[in-house]
C-alpha cells in the first residue's frame, strides 16, 4: 500500500475490505519510519507492542466481518505530552527522561477505542515551549520538506510526521500556535479546537489556561474526524464543556456560499513577509469566488497579544512546573547535601535553558511587586484581545489570515534570540487567548519550495464552520 | 535595564532553581530584551476593563446561571473513591528516584 496521501477513510475501507490488515499497515509504518525517520527525527519513542496489539485485534474484527469503528487500523502518533500508559512519555525533557505514566490521557484513550493504532511518541519542544522544535532535550527535527530548516513547534514531530507519510494522523498539543504554526511549516493541516472542546486530562500541564488538544492531519476531513473522536465533555476534566459534539464530518459538505469572512488589516500589516501576504490574498480570492462574502474587520489590540500572552503563559508555566522537584517521578541530581539543595540542582539539570527562562519570567511577573504591573496587567489584555473577536464575529462568521509571518526559517537562525522566536507566534497566540478554534491549512508554497499556511478563526465551538471553509477551499484547488 | 544581577538571583531562589554564573548573565540580557517588548502595555488604559483568567467560565457555559450553579456539571459528591481509584502504593511510588516502599523517600529536610 502506497503511503504517502493515506487518508483515513483510505485505511478504514481497506481494512474492512481486507486488501490490507491492519498489522501489515502498521508494520508498513514501522518500516518507513525506520528509513525516514534517523534523518528528520519526528519519533522518540515507539509502541510497537501496543500498536501491534490493537492492530491485531482491528483485524480479528474484521475477519468475522464486524462493523469496525470509526478510526479502525489507522496508524497515528502522539505528541510526547500526552501520557501513555506504559509507555514512556518525556514531555522533550531531560528531567522526566525516565517516566513512565500509569494512566492515559483521555484524547489518547478515546482514539484507540475509536480503532487507532498509536505507533509511537513523537517529538516536541521541551515542555511544549518553543516555535522550532529546537528546544526538545532529546534531538530537533527537521522539517521534511527542507531539512536544513525547522519543523515549526512545539509540535514539530507531530507535524513531520504526516508530512512525511510517518502517520496517517497525529495528535499536537497548541498553548499559542503549537499546532497551527508547524503544520503551516510542513504543509499539513492542523486544528486548534475551541477550549474546553476536548479534555486536557493527561496532558502534561505548560499554561493551564492556554494548552489545547488537537489533531493534525493531510486533510479538513480527517482533522474533522479526529476531532469528532477526540472531543466532548470528560469527567476528569473540569474546564470540559458540557455541550453536544456536532457530527464534524456530515456538515463538511454543507455550502459555503453566502458565508461572512472576516480579513482583518492587523493581520497583513508589519512583518508579513510579501510572499506569504500573497499566497494569503489569492486564498481569500478563492474563497470570494467560492460564493462567499468578504467583510473587513478590526482586531485592533493584536500587537498587544505577543507581550500579554508571554507574561500569562509564564506565570502559569512557573506554577505548573514547581511540581518537577525529584520526589515523586524524574530525574533527581546525585549527592545532594540537603532536600532544598536537591531541589535547585535536579530543577537545573533537569530543564533546558528555555523552560529556565519562561520559570524566570512567569515568576518574576507573579512576584510580589510586579504582579499588578505584569501579570495582572496581561490578563486585563487578555480581556480586551477576547472582546476584539467578539465585536468581530458580530459581523462575521470566520477570520482569515496567515498562520505565521514567514514560511519555515533556517535551524539555528533564531536560536540565541527569545524575543524573535517568539515574534514567530504573532499570528497564533490571539485564539488561545481568546479560546476560540483556529485551523491552519496549506496554501501553495513560496518560490524557495516552501509551505505557505492559511489559518481561519471561528467563533467558540463553532469548528464545523471553520472546518467546512478548510474543507471547501481543499475541494477548489 | 530594568531586571539586574541581584533580582535574578532572588527570583531563580523563588523559583527552585540554581542557575550557574554563565546562565545568570544571560537571563539578565534574555528578560531585560523580553520585557523591554512587554512594556507596550503600558501604551492601553485598561482601568475599567476586568482581569480574564480563564476561558470555560464565560463560554460553553448557560449564562442565565451565576456563580457555583452554572459549574454545578463539574461537580459531584464527595465520595471515598472519586472518578477513579487511587493508585495502590506500589504503583505511586513505580517512578520514584528513591523510595521505601511506603513512601517517597528525600535528603534530609533540616539543614543544621
Amino acid at each position: 500500500m502506497n503511503l504517502a496521501g493515506l487518508t483515513i477513510d483510505a485505511v478504514r475501507s481497506a481494512v474492512t475490505e481486507r486488501t490490507s490488515s491492519a498489522a501489515a499497515l502498521a508494520e508498513a509504518f514501522y518500516a518507513k519510519i525506520e528509513s525516514d525517520d534517523p534523518k528528520i527525527g519526528a519519533y522518540l519513542i515507539l509502541s510497537k507492542e501496543r500498536a501491534l496489539a490493537k492492530a491485531a485485534e482491528i483485524d480479528r474484527l474484521a475477519e468475522k466481518g464486524e462493523e469496525l469503528p470509526p478510526l479502525a487500523g489507522v496508524p497515528v502518533g502522539i505528541k510526547d505530552v500526552l501520557v501513555t500508559k506504559g509507555v514512556r512519555t518525556t514531555a522533550g525533557s531531560k528531567i522526566l527522561g525516565n517516566y513512565i505514566p500509569r494512566y492515559d490521557c483521555t484524547a489518547v484513550a478515546r482514539l484507540e477505542a475509536a480503532g487507532a493504532v498509536v505507533l509511537g511518541k513523537l517529538n516536541c519542544d521541551e515542555f511544549a515551549m518553543g516555535s522550532s522544535n529546537e528546544n526538545s532535550a532529546f534531538r530537533p527535527v527537521h522539517n521534511p520538506r527542507d531539512l536544513s530548516r525547522v519543523p515549526g513547534g512545539s509540535s514539530g514531530g507531530s507535524a513531520a510526521a504526516v508530512a512525511a507519510d510517518m502517520a496517517v494522523a497525529t495528535l499536537g498539543s497548541d498553548t499559542g500556535g503549537s499546532i497551527r504554526q508547524p503544520a503551516s511549516f510542513c504543509g499539513v493541516v492542523g486544528l486548534k479546537p475551541t477550549y474546553g472542546r476536548v479534555s486536557r486530562y493527561g496532558l502534561i500541564a505548560f499554561a493551564s489556561s492556554l494548552d489545547h488538544i488537537g489533531p493534525l492531519a493531510k486533510t479538513a476531513k480527517d482533522a474533522a474526524l479526529m476531532l469528532r473522536t477526540i472531543a466532548g465533555r470528560d469527567p476528569m476534566d473540569s474546564t470540559s464543556a458540557e455541550l453536544p459534539v456536532p457530527d464534524y464530518v456530515s456538515e463538511l459538505d454543507k455550502p459555503v456560499k453566502g458565508l461572512k469572512i472576516g480579513v482583518a488589516k492587523e493581520y497583513f500589516g508589519e512583518g508579513l513577509e510579501p510572499e506569504t501576504r500573497s499566497a494569503v490574498e489569492a486564498g481569500v480570492q478563492k474563497l470570494a469566488n467560492l460564493g462567499c462574502e468578504v467583510v473587513n474587520v478590526s482586531l485592533p489590540h493584536t500587537k498587544y497579544a505577543i507581550p500579554a500572552y508571554y507574561l500569562v503563559a509564564t506565570a502559569e508555566a512557573s506554577s505548573n512546573l514547581a511540581r518537577f522537584d525529584g520526589v515523586r517521578y524524574g530525574f533527581r541530581v546525585k549527592g545532594a547535601r540537603s532536600l532544598s539543595d536537591m531541589y535547585r540542582r535536579t530543577r537545573d539539570e533537569g530543564f533546558g535553558a528555555e523552560v529556565k527562562r519562561r520559570i524566570m519570567l512567569g515568576t518574576y511577573a507573579l512576584s510580589a511587586g510586579y504582579y499588578d504591573a505584569y501579570y495582572l496587567k496581561a490578563q486585563r489584555v487578555r480581556t480586551m484581545l477576547t472582546r476584539d473577536f467578539e465585536e468581530a464575529f458580530k459581523k462575521v462568521d470566520v477570520i482569515v489570515g496567515p498562520t505565521c509571518p514567514t514560511p519555515a526559517f533556517k535551524l539555528g537562525e533564531k536560536v540565541d534570540d527569545p524575543l524573535a522566536m517568539y515574534l514567530a507566534d504573532i499570528y497564533t497566540v490571539t485564539a488561545n487567548l481568546a479560546g476560540i478554534p483556529g485551523i491552519s491549512i496549506p496554501m501553495g508554497v513560496s518560490k524557495g519550495k516552501l509551505p505557505i499556511g492559511m489559518q481561519i478563526f471561528g467563533k467558540h465551538f463553532d469548528e464545523s464552520t471553520i472546518l467546512r471553509v478548510a474543507h471547501a477551499y481543499e475541494k477548489a484547488v | 535595564m530594568k531586571v539586574t544581577e541581584r533580582d535574578v538571583a532572588y527570583v531563580a531562589d523563588l523559583a527552585n532553581l540554581e542557575l550557574s554564573d554563565d546562565e545568570r548573565t544571560r537571563m539578565v540580557r534574555d528578560l531585560n530584551s523580553i520585557l523591554g517588548h512587554v512594556d507596550s502595555l503600558s501604551e492601553l488604559d485598561t482601568t475599567n476593563v476586568p482581569p480574564m483568567a480563564q476561558v470555560s467560565d464565560r463560554y460553553g457555559v448557560d449564562e442565565s446561571k451565576q456563580g457555583t450553579e452554572r459549574f454545578a456539571y463539574a461537580s459531584r459528591e464527595d465520595v471515598h473513591e472519586g472518578l477513579r481509584k487511587s493508585f495502590p502504593p506500589e504503583v505511586a511510588l513505580a517512578n520514584a528516584p528513591d523510595s521505601d516502599g511506603t513512601f517517597f523517600r528525600v535528603p534530609k529536610v533540616i539543614e543544621r
